[in-house]
């Protein structure tokens, strides 16, 4: 039996560590770590909930907009308003091309590393990897001489001596079965992505004025205003035509890089489909309104949720049955911490009880993580795009249902083969195929009714504090990049009484809880082959197919709370 | 560290980079930096020369937008800073390794390029109790600063949060949450405030360095007065507006549509010193204001709690007397100096442009 540690997990956002006990050559237990707090609700207090998605955006940098959203959301629930149809329009357009760009950047330049071993290319023969790249794709990027120029730039970086970002990868490690040239087309398509990336972005900058950290959104609309006449206008006729452009080179590369490329790299690691499944429990609380934020069967991405692996039945969802535990968390519950609260009776103590820094090991029988541990009816969910994808195919939403019996198809595999590592990576990226699509279908929208003079794009009714109420509730919810996000507000006389977040990450990195059930990265991790514990490259691939946020989970839920004394064990 | 031949003219020639490119970058570079143009070719020579220096890029309590930032860099791309320009050996986000073998390539490059490469921070840096919110490999984000900046030949700060603290940092503060520059007194410090920084004032804080070998002029704040030297207010293409008295009143009116000044909505231009008017974001597609939404005063010291609430008008107008309110100038100026200020505001555009840049001389000769 040996104690591994990764610490720190990289290649995702924030800071995550991983505990795993060694049996055997494969994992017998594992524990999640969340490493760093911020407390950003908790300055959130006593503030304009009307800026409260400006600061809560900063939650997270990789997956923005998210929260800003999730928190316009909660506000406009609050205070009973209704944001004009352009404004509907305009934030899916915003969320499904972060779903496209989240997604790409995940595939290529946080996950790929772990299945492409980057010094194998050089081994390649540019001639074979042309042939190998038009077989499965006709993006026309495809000449060996193309391959041979990108085969020359590797060789000059290992030849410099200076690896860089790649000097300390797990080169040469047995897992890797990808045949040279696969290795260097993905070394290639790396590359493209991170140049596709930062120009398929630019959509945001039209309608947020900047990638990441967008500044548009406002409670009751958005600050985007529409004029076909006016050049001066945030959205007029040129920039429709500028984001379509955008959008469609995104479906472009979507179907002819991204969803390619997934299926070569996963056509050579079929015994990931068998590994990494995890809990069986999924939940989506869908997203994509068509109409009202309310009238969730109009969800382009549909409500629910699946049980034991179960895609007969689909459950519905009430987020009152959402709470969270910290039995295994650095904090305190004033009633004891062996019982779960919902975020609206939420409360935070933070409560370090974990060794002092330098430490070698966390006590891991005992609170080991910053994150809480949300629980649905008691139970524990994996949220994501495969929650998403597994809830409408299950649901009977029938173009995901074609996506997803196409890419199961093309790799004989059957549905039951998605409960894994290789599912998560497959739903993603047909999640990516689907979004770009709806995307441009969007945008067309958009231009329709600019054409038609529609330009409502803010609902001012309830924009003066004091049109609002005393005291006033409110939960907002989006479907982020990486799984169900939800936000809890309070506001008594015009300020922000109390706010509350349930993060996609917290619901998967999190620790066990107060009957100790593992998180999602904790249970799927169990059973995994390590062929050598001092490069676990295994439980990078698991953890890394779950696209970890870290600095989203953590937080402080407690208004009310203060700073306690930090108890310093040892 | 590793030893090493490569240059960055023969990296970018091994790419397929030709002469012109390169020039081309150079003078973009330039631009950005405001040097007059006979520098293009100083600073490519100085490029051309440079070994690759190796920089490592740390995050502490970050959101890892600063990251995503410098991702989306368009001139030079960021193939070209992540693997032409420097040699990037640490960075949580996007490196290739992870836990002991990650953290053995931090410490190999404090031990071996120890004075010589450049560090930059992310994210905020908790000092409360011992420096438990923050731990990396089992030790507390404090102590790593202290021993990779301590060693670093400059230290960037990237981003308000490894400025001055940041959001993090944001009355009650939970986690006592400071800055680069006070978790590490005597660190050399550049700061790049912004939520997040931009990534064209980075890289060109990089070639600065590679190409004078020092940091370039900077203000009381340890920023770069190329990119803050200069209010927002006076660069904003809405400028001619305020100046002429229009404003919108409410979101999506007829004000808004057609792109009159915001101040009234809020927006913190008068008060905020940014190159982000001129530089803009995502390869200069668009800013906040150009989008209709106000400035936050996100490079502003201390901003979130110096510059909100954000949808408050600020109290005073420069330029206009500070008992006088824009209020007051709207309803007054618009009617009686309606034409005039049209010509004011043209006036202003032109005189801004012919101002020379902040800097006509870099503060040191290669």
């Amino acid at each position: 039996m040996a104690r591994i540690v990764v610490d720190p997990v990289t290649r995702i956002e924030g800071h995550l560590r991983i505990e795993a006990q060694l049996d055997g050559g494969t994992v017998s237990d594992a524990w999640s770590s969340g490493t760093m707090f911020r407390g950003i609700e908790l300055i959130l207090r006593g503030r304009d909930p009307r800026e409260a998605w400006i600061w809560t955006q900063r939650i997270c940098g990789v997956c923005t907009t998210v929260h800003a959203l999730t928190s316009v959301r909660a506000v406009e629930d609050a205070l009973g308003i209704e944001v004009p149809e352009n404004a509907r329009i305009i934030r899916n357009i915003i969320a499904a091309s972060q779903y496209v760009q989240d997604h790409v950047i995940h595939f290529y330049h946080l996950h790929a590393l772990d299945w492409v071993d980057v010094t194998l290319a050089l081994k390649a023969d540019p001639g074979k990897t042309s042939q190998l790249a038009e077989s499965i794709s006709s993006w026309p990027k495809s000449s060996r001489n193309y391959f041979k120029g990108i085969q020359d730039r590797v060789k000059a970086l290992v030849d410099s001596k200076q690896l860089s970002l790649f000097s300390s990868g797990y080169w040469g490690h047995p897992a890797y079965h990808l045949p040279p040239e696969a290795n260097l087309l993905a070394v290639a398509h790396y590359v493209e992505a991170l140049e596709f990336q930062k120009d398929f972005i630019r959509i945001h900058a039209v309608l947020g004025g900047k990638n990441p950290h967008l500044q548009t959104y406002l409670v009751g609309g958005m600050s985007t205003a529409m004029d076909p006449n006016e050049p001066q206008a945030t959205i007029n006729p040129e920039r429709i035509t500028f984001l379509e452009e955008l959008a469609s080179k995104a479906q472009a590369f979507v179907d002819q890089v991204y969803i390619p490329d997934v299926l070569a790299v996963a056509s050579f690691y079929r015994d990931w489909f068998g590994r990494g499944e995890g809990l069986g429990n999924f939940l989506a609380y869908g997203d994509y309104p068509q109409g009202g934020i309310k009238d969730a069967s109009r969800f382009f991405l549909p409500r629910g949720v699946i049980l034991n692996r179960d895609l007969s039945n689909v459950h519905p969802l009430d987020p009152k049955n959402v709470a969270e535990y910290v039995t295994h968390s650095w904090y305190e519950y004033s009633d004891g911490d062996n019982a779960a609260k919902h975020p609206f009776q939420g409360e935070t103590k933070p409560k370090y009880t974990g060794p002092k820094p330098p430490y070698e090991y966390l006590q891991t029988d005992e609170k080991y993580s910053w994150l809480k541990a949300p629980r649905y009816e008691d139970m524990p969910m994996e949220v994501g795009p495969l929650s998403r994808m597994l809830v409408a195919y299950a649901s009977g939403h029938q173009e995901v249902k074609d996506l997803v019996n196409g890419v199961l198809k093309k790799l004989n595999a059957p549905a039951t083969a998605l409960f894994s590592t290789l599912g998560r990576i497959a739903a993603r990226a047909i999640e990516a195929q689907l979004m770009a699509r709806y995307v441009s279908k969007w945008i067309g929208e958009l231009g329709a009714n600019l054409g038609h003079a529609d330009l409502r794009v803010h609902n001012g009714e309830k924009w003066d504090p004091d049109t609002w109420p005393r005291e006033a509730q409110g939960f907002g919810f989006h479907e982020a990049p990486r799984g169900a996000l939800a936000h809890w507000v309070e506001i008594e006389d015009k300020k922000i009484k109390n706010y509350q977040a349930v993060v996609p990450t917290t619901w998967n990195a999190g620790p066990r809880d107060g009957k100790g059930q593992r998180g999602a990265y904790e249970a799927s991790l169990l059973k995994t082959p390590i062929a050598d514990p001092e490069r676990p490259l295994e439980i990078l691939r698991t953890i890394h197919s779950f696209d970890p946020c870290l600095a989203c989970a953590v937080h402080v839920v407690d208004a009310r709370g203060r700073r306690y004394l930090v108890q310093k064990a040892s | 560290m590793l030893p090493s031949n490569q240059t960055l003219s023969g990296a970018l020639q091994q790419k397929g980079v030709n002469r012109r490119r390169f020039v081309k970058f150079c003078t973009a570079m330039v631009a950005t930096l405001a040097l007059p143009p006979r520098y293009v070719a100083q600073v490519a020579a100085a490029l051309e020369k440079a070994r690759k220096p190796v920089l490592v890029w740390l995050q502490f309590q970050d959101c890892a937008g600063n990251s995503e930032s410098i991702l989306r860099s368009s001139h030079p791309s960021v193939l070209e800073v992540v693997l032409d320009l420097l040699s990037w050996e640490y960075h949580e986000l996007v490196m290739a390794g992870a836990g002991h073998q990650a953290e053995a390539a931090l410490e190999r490059v404090v031990r071996e390029e120890k004075g010589k490469f450049i560090a930059v921070v992310e994210g905020a840096i908790p000092l409360a109790d011992g420096g438990v919110y923050c731990t990396i490999g089992g030790r507390t984000a404090w102590d790593i600063a202290r021993h990779v900046c301590g060693s670093a030949a400059a230290t960037i700060a990237a981003g308000d949060c490894a400025w001055d603290g940041g959001l993090v940092r944001a009355n009650p503060n939970p986690t006592g949450a400071v800055g680069i520059e006070e978790a590490v007194p005597g660190a050399k410090v550049i700061n790049l405030g912004g939520c997040p920084q931009n990534p064209a004032n980075t890289a060109a804080v990089l070639v600065h360095y590679l190409t004078f070998g020092e940091l370039p002029a900077m203000d009381q704040f340890n920023r770069p007065l190329f990119a803050y030297g200069r209010i927002i207010h006076d660069q904003c293409e809405r400028r001619a507006n305020y100046d002429a008295g229009r404003f919108v009143q409410e979101w999506g009116d007829e004000g808004h549509r057609k792109g009159w000044c915001l101040y009234k909505m809020g927006c913190k231009g008068p008060q905020a010193t940014f190159n982000c008017p001129s530089v803009r974001w995502n390869d200069g597609t668009s800013w906040p204001v150009k989008a209709g939404h106000g400035c936050l005063g996100c490079a502003s010291h201390r901003f979130w709690d110096t510059r909100s609430p954000f949808y408050d008008r600020l109290p005073t107008v420069p330029g206009f007397g500070a008992d006088v309110t824009a209020g007051e100038i709207g309803l007054g100026v618009t009617a009686a100096v309606a034409g005039a200020t049209v010509i004011h505001g043209i006036a202003s555009a032109v005189r801004d442009r012919m101002r020379p840049p902040a800097s006509p001389e870099p503060p040191t000769k290669a």
